[in-house]
């Protein structure tokens, strides 16, 4: 087999103008690949990265609405429950409108607890517990606006005032840098005290409840109880898991991956026409020299053989080439759109993807080649000439 | 000389355009790549022009949007009562015999299903005043009835009603505690407010258990022109705390990041195929010239000058282009214009529903698009077909 590499090579290179368009496209749309499906999942949401034991308790009409504080207590109760923390939507704003950023007041002590995937060294943990205005930022923001451990923050919220002055500016310390195992590094975490003590409106309440339950499997029985718990009161709960709750936030932005897998199909139709053409173009050139290989003893299978194999290469080539570029260019594309929403890098999944599009493009492209060559007569071959 | 060369360029066109079908496949697939990318930058670009047509339709010059002062959008606003009745006092305020022309509003976003995928979305619940369908220049009920203040009944504009399940003439809904019937459908020229569904404002602060406050007040000036003396009169009073826009740059401002993001993914995604299609014109027309190397090289040798044979690759380059943009052009048309769709608006954190809009300048552009990828992939063959030395050319086989 790997004998005949050097045959396919020399093949290769034989055009080298057309070997290389055909080859630029072949990139081309791996690199399309690659971006799109890096798109997708920065979209979509990744619910493969939701805690597997999470459940998230919201008010049933819908999530901007409090729940009462007393609740957080109640959930805590229910029986296989670990851990439940609160959750505030602060709607933070930096500096300016544009620079809209995810803070949310959480119950501190728990916070870890329910987020043990969240790496936080202890000295500036101890720090964020300790102190009231503190906050803990996620590895991706304190690099985009430069802060350091020890700034004050004057973070401005759209939602919430406070109740002796009416400002809307909270100051925020910044007491730890978090690493999030989960790629959530573009948070602010800071105390639902600090935010519950001073708030002009919504005292005692809570936006949300977060939760790990001791046996997943137990998890649609524990959510029944909660909402049970809290049926036919002023205030229903609706509890699902983790991802469930990311999956539906993500069907809310609508049939983008439909869209994007749709684009990614058209462009892989149009190369494997490309690719296909000029796999037909250059086998057909070769006509007598396939014949004079048939005539020196290569077998039908072997000349078939070479034909997709030459196929396989160059598309193998186009796709390393073109994912190679794709991994690079995902990390400019995640900075051109920190602005609207993290991008967390090409997924590792797209390269399996990947190999088995090289296999399905290059077969397709090869077959009509194929065919031809294996089904050519040595004599109709050596007339041509 | 000027007439011979126009005639040499004509005979040569006409000539290779005539013994295309001998080059059909790898021509085809060109003009299938171009076509293919054409569809897909009309299709990013109407995405956008329709997010604009609902976003630009729906603000007016006339028509101001109070907030307290910080929020950025209507849901993290609060106004109380009083506040409102001084603002409605405002003598830039247009009236008419039902008084000023102003409603104070309520937003707040209540899960209703998409019809798509059956998941929950956040669907913008709007408590408005009495005078608030003045304030919709297009404002028209097209089926059932408006909603009677003071009773639990609502009205759902067409996008929301074609999105989202639920929600047509006679239906229950469901709330927290309290049943909702929907009433009637309102149109509003594809304008923001036909994603919504719009109940009485004092009825939904009891509901939601707002009190009497609200959270947005809507206003019609007297004029354009009078937005600046209504802005300085609310922002000097020491009774209020507030921040105004015009509607029209509210929503301008509502729907940057959203069209921003549609465009740099549109775009990207656009040049990157583009480059592709390049890639296939380019490989076309090189085996199109390597071909007739000796056709060509034959013509040179009879006395034909070199810049027809550059127009004549040129003009073949060209059509495949021009006939691939049309393909694109057509189907984008049909597969896109009109279609409807909803997503997300972080800026509101409520669902926005649109509809593509294949304007012509939106086909234009992926006109020119198609014809700038032949150019460029007929551009390089034509030279080498120019460039080639007449014996080598003769000699090849």
């Amino acid at each position: 087999m790997f004998k005949h590499l050097p045959l396919l090579w020399a093949n290769l290179g034989r055009k080298k103008l057309r070997t290389g368009l055909t080859l630029a496209s072949i990139i081309v749309a791996f690199l399309l690949f690659g971006l799109m499906q890096t798109l997708r999942v920065a979209l979509t949401g990744s619910p493969e990265l939701a805690g597997v034991d999470r459940l998230v308790t919201i008010h049933k009409v819908a999530i901007i609405q409090p729940l009462p504080e007393s609740y957080l207590t109640r959930i805590r109760g229910v029986e296989g429950v670990k851990v439940a923390c609160s959750h505030d939507w602060f709607g933070g704003i930096y500096q300016n409108d544009r620079n809209q950023l995810p803070v949310i007041a959480v119950d501190v002590p728990t916070f870890f607890q329910v987020y043990n995937e969240y790496s936080l060294p202890p000295e500036q943990k101890a720090a964020w517990e300790q102190d009231r205005t503190a906050a803990i930022v996620g590895s991706a923001v304190a690099e985009r606006f430069g802060w350091k451990i020890g700034d004050t923050v004057p973070m401005r919220s759209n939602i919430w005032t406070h109740k002796n002055d009416g400002s809307s500016v909270w100051p925020m310390k910044v007491a730890g840098i978090y690493n999030a195992g989960n790629g959530d590094n573009q948070s602010i975490y800071f105390h639902h005290e600090y935010l519950n003590e001073s708030r002009a409106v919504g005292e005692g309440t809570v936006g949300w409840v977060v939760l790990r339950v001791n046996d997943r499997n137990r998890s649609a029985d524990i959510a029944r109880t909660i909402d049970g718990m809290f049926a036919n009161s002023s205030t229903e709960t609706k509890t699902a898991t983790e991802k469930a709750f990311i999956q539906g936030f993500a069907n809310q932005m609508g049939n983008i991956g439909a869209l994007i897998t749709a684009v990614a199909a058209a462009v892989f139709f149009t190369m494997l026409l490309v690719t296909a053409n000029t796999m037909g173009q250059s086998i057909r050139e070769r006509f007598s020299e396939i014949g004079v290989m048939k005539t020196l003893g290569y077998s039908n299978a072997t000349v078939t053989g070479l034909v997709l194999g030459e196929a396989l290469l160059v598309t193998a080539l186009g796709a390393i080439i073109g994912l190679g570029l794709a991994a690079l260019t995902s990390v400019g594309l995640a900075q051109a759109l920190a602005q609207f929403f993290p991008v967390l890098g090409m997924p590792p999944s797209v390269y399996a993807s990947g190999a088995v599009l090289v296999v399905v493009l290059g077969t397709l492209a090869a077959a009509q080649p194929c065919v031809q060559a294996n089904r050519l007569k040595i004599v109709d071959a050596l007339r041509k000439v | 000389m000027a007439g011979n060369s126009v005639t040499q360029v004509s005979a040569i066109t006409s000539m290779n355009l005539r013994n295309v079908s001998q080059r059909a496949t790898s021509s085809v697939v060109a003009l299938v790549g171009i076509a293919g990318v054409v569809t897909v930058l009309i299709g990013v670009l109407s995405i956008a022009a329709g997010f604009r047509a609902v976003l630009t339709l729906s603000g007016a010059q006339d028509v101001a949007i109070v907030l307290r002062s910080g929020a950025t959008d209507e849901m993290g606003s609060g106004l109380s009562q009083p506040q409102t009745r001084i603002i409605a006092d405002s003598k830039d305020i247009a009236r008419d015999a039902d008084g000023a022309i102003a409603s104070p509003e309520l937003y707040v976003v209540v899960d209703v299903p998409l019809k798509r995928t059956a998941t929950p979305a956040n669907v913008p619940l709007r408590g408005v005043g009495q005078q608030a369908q003045k304030l919709r220049q297009n404002f028209r009920i097209v089926e059932g009835r408006t909603f009677t203040p003071g009773t639990f009944e609502v009205i759902a504009g067409r996008g929301a009603s074609l999105q989202f399940a639920g929600l047509s003439v006679g239906s229950k809904l469901r709330w927290g505690t309290t049943d909702w019937t929907v009433v009637g459908i309102f149109e509003d020229r594809g304008s923001v407010a036909e994603s919504e569904v719009w109940t009485d404002a004092t009825v939904l602060q009891g509901a939601y258990n707002r009190g009497n406050s609200y959270q947005s007040m809507r206003v019609k000036l007297t004029s354009p022109g009078a937005f600046q003396s209504f802005k300085d009169a609310l922002t000097s009073d020491p009774r209020l705390n507030v921040r105004l826009f015009t509607e029209r740059d509210y929503y301008e401002q509502q729907s940057r990041t959203l069209i921003a993001l549609v465009s740099t993914i549109g775009t990207t995604i656009a040049v990157l195929m583009g480059l592709g299609a390049v890639f296939a014109a380019l490989n076309t027309m090189y085996s199109a010239v390597s071909t007739r190397t000796r056709e060509i090289a034959t013509l040179r040798a009879l006395g034909f000058g070199s810049a027809p044979v550059v127009v004549s690759v040129l003009a073949e380059a060209l059509l495949i282009g021009l006939i691939g943009g049309v393909i694109g052009m057509a189907i984008s048309y049909f597969t896109f214009n009109g279609l409807r769709a909803s997503t997300m608006n972080f800026a509101s954190f409520s669902q926005i529903t649109f509809a593509f809009q294949v304007t012509p300048q939106v086909l234009m552009q992926g006109l020119t698009y198609a014809l700038a990828l032949g150019f460029i992939g007929g551009l390089l063959p034509s030279l080498r077909a120019a460039r080639l030395p007449i014996t080598t050319g003769l000699r090849e086989l």
